[in-house]
């Protein structure tokens, strides 16, 4: 790895070296390093680009690291990862991509994340997504998670993409059963002429089954978003999404929620709220001595926390 | 130190101009100093002119002799002007421990941003995380936005009804935060209040009617014509009543 590819890994992992546990380092396109443990293996498909990590039932307080980084311009790849995690564990994994682009073709990272939780199983997935570099080409990622909960499961996928990313399209779909729960919270922030989309789809077919799929983001200069939230609610279930958004400049911000409720024990909710900063907010900070400026990036710097 | 030259305050209703701050001449040089007077009487207007939040219409604002009337709510903070709103302020994100950060201006230890919190009442370790957010109670906020000031530590202080929603018991400290200030900061403090007992401790009363000063002098002289029940004060003890 050059230091540029290293940089990046920092950015959308917090890596500073080789990370504890399982991990596996994808670099323009090839294996750069992996690591096995006892409890999770990792082993790369036959049939097309991507791994299969395979956690032991009860695995406690383990992580997986598998990030990605491009720096190669005009590197196009799609990339199947998918998870199989046994019952009553209890892991991390961090994932993400990082596109570093000096040249001026297109670079673009498809991945397409599935998660197979077993019962009673507990799963924080962390996802970040960054880009970089001065050249002209485009930097351009469409992450697809799927996700699927057996009973009494939890996963709380946190995503973020806040700066460098020309155009994504991220599409979310997950299957919920009995008393399992799904939680989202994703921050997205877009400038320049960047297009974003997200596109949740949320079955809750198990009884006692919830979901809260949280949206933040900001929009700036003449960036464009777009957030669908879609949740079915098939059985005596708690769905609720919600889309915060700040706008500034001449962005434009869309968000469309669909609620279906095909049982009357479903009960699902929708907020959305799309503006400007508040004026106050801004008077606020300048008495305490910020410039304008200075006032704006500390209310986005909190909002997007 | 502070001083208003001919002060007016219009706004535009319904194609007519309306007068909130009438013609003020005043100078503000006591260490502390107690803005009272009937709702709606022009005390926040007049708070928001001093601030920068809002321009006079006519008039010219000094603040230790300088001319700041065209100066921004930024330059006037780095000056050293200190605003507690009347209604503090929500955040989305922003926590405690940033805003009372920020408000002290360079990079502080916990230890001194919970120093901060306890000298208005909060248990510092249960707030200095917190999201500034809807869920914090109005009191909570309203201390919160005190101990900004406090952390500020600048020449003027300007409270804007400090005490609404104080609960009783709490009351007796928040006058000692006051009291605290006055011994420890060498900067002057103005308090909008309706509150007797803040009155009880100003060395100077302003009384502040339908926009232009009814009374304005030592509390000596001003204290007891207040709890007499001059106009001004039937509307006092009834904003009192409201508390
Ligand atoms: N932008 C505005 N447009 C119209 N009227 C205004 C505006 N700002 C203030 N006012 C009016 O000016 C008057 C003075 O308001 P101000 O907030 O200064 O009163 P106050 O003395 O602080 O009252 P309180 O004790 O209730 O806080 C009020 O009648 C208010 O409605
Ligand atoms: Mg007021």
């Amino acid at each position: 790895m050059d230091e540029i590819q290293r940089q990046l890994i920092r950015e959308i992992a917090g890596l500073h070296e080789v990370p504890q546990g399982a991990y596996n380092f994808r670099v323009n396109g090839q294996l750069d390093g992996r690591a096995v443990t006892e409890n999770i293996n990792i082993v790369t498909k036959e049939d097309k680009p991507g791994i299969d990590i395979i956690i032991k039932p009860g695995t406690k307080n383990e992580s997986v690291h598998i990030p990605v980084v491009l720096s190669q311009t005009g590197l196009k790849e799609s990339v199947y990862n998918d998870f199989f995690i046994g019952e009553d564990c209890d892991v991390t994994i961090v994932a993400g991509c990082g596109i570093h682009n000096g040249g001026d073709k297109a670079s673009e990272h498809s991945g397409i994340h599935s998660f197979f939780v077993g019962k009673n199983s507990r799963v924080k997935y962390i996802e970040k997504h960054y880009g970089e570099g001065d050249g002209n080409g485009e930097r351009i990622m469409n992450p697809t998670t799927h996700v699927e909960l057996s009973e009494g499961a939890y996963l709380e996928m946190e995503t973020v993409q806040i700066k460098g990313i020309d155009s994504t399209k991220r599409t979310t779909s997950a299957v919920i059963n009995d008393n399992a729960t799904f939680i989202v919270k994703e921050k997205i922030m877009t400038h320049g002429k960047q297009e974003a989309s997200t596109d949740f789809s949320v079955e809750l077919n198990g009884e006692g089954s919830s979901t809260d799929v949280i949206s933040r983001s900001v929009a700036k200069d003449d960036s464009k978003q777009t957030f669908y939230a879609r949740i079915s609610g098939n059985n005596k279930c708690s769905g609720h999404s919600e889309c915060d958004a700040i706008i500034m400049d001449r962005a434009v911000v869309r968000a469309i929620p669909e609620l279906t409720a095909a049982d009357v024990d479903a009960s699902l909710i929708h907020e959305a709220a799309i503006g400007k900063i508040a004026g106050e907010q801004l008077i606020k900070l300048m008495t305490l001595g910020l410039t304008e400026q200075e006032a704006e990036d500390q209310i986005i710097k909190g909002f997007l926390k | 130190m502070l001083e208003f030259q001919n002060v007016s305050y219009n706004v535009s209703e319904d194609n007519s101009e309306k007068e909130i701050i009438k013609n003020i001449n005043v100078k503000i040089d006591g260490r502390f100093t107690a803005i009272t007077g009937p709702n709606g009487g022009g005390k926040s207007t007049m708070a928001k002119l001093i601030a920068g939040i809002i321009k006079p219409t006519s008039g010219r604002i000094l603040f230790d002799g300088e001319d700041i009337t065209d100066m921004s709510i930024t330059d006037r903070a780095r000056k050293g002007i200190s605003y507690g709103f009347q209604q503090p302020v929500r955040f989305k994100g922003l926590t405690v421990n940033d805003l009372i950060t920020m408000a002290a201006g360079r990079k502080i230890d916990i230890t001194e941003a919970c120093s901060y919190l306890s000298e208005v009442g909060l248990c510092a370790k249960d707030y200095i995380g917190r999201e500034v957010n809807a869920s914090l109670s109005g009191g909570e906020l309203k201390r919160i936005e005190i101990a900004m000031v406090i952390a500020r530590g600048t020449a003027l202080s300007v409270f804007d009804e400090p005490e609404a929603g104080i609960d009783l018991w709490s009351f007796k400290s928040l006058i000692k935060v006051f009291e605290n200030m006055y011994k420890k900061q060498g900067g002057s403090i103005v308090i909008i209040t309706h509150q007797e007992r803040i009155l009880e401790i100003a060395d100077r009363i302003l009384v502040l009617n339908n926009g232009a000063i009814e009374k304005y002098g030592t509390r000596e002289e001003i204290f007891p014509g207040l709890m007499k029940g001059d106009i001004a004060c039937s509307a006092l003890t009834k904003a009192c009543d409201i508390d």
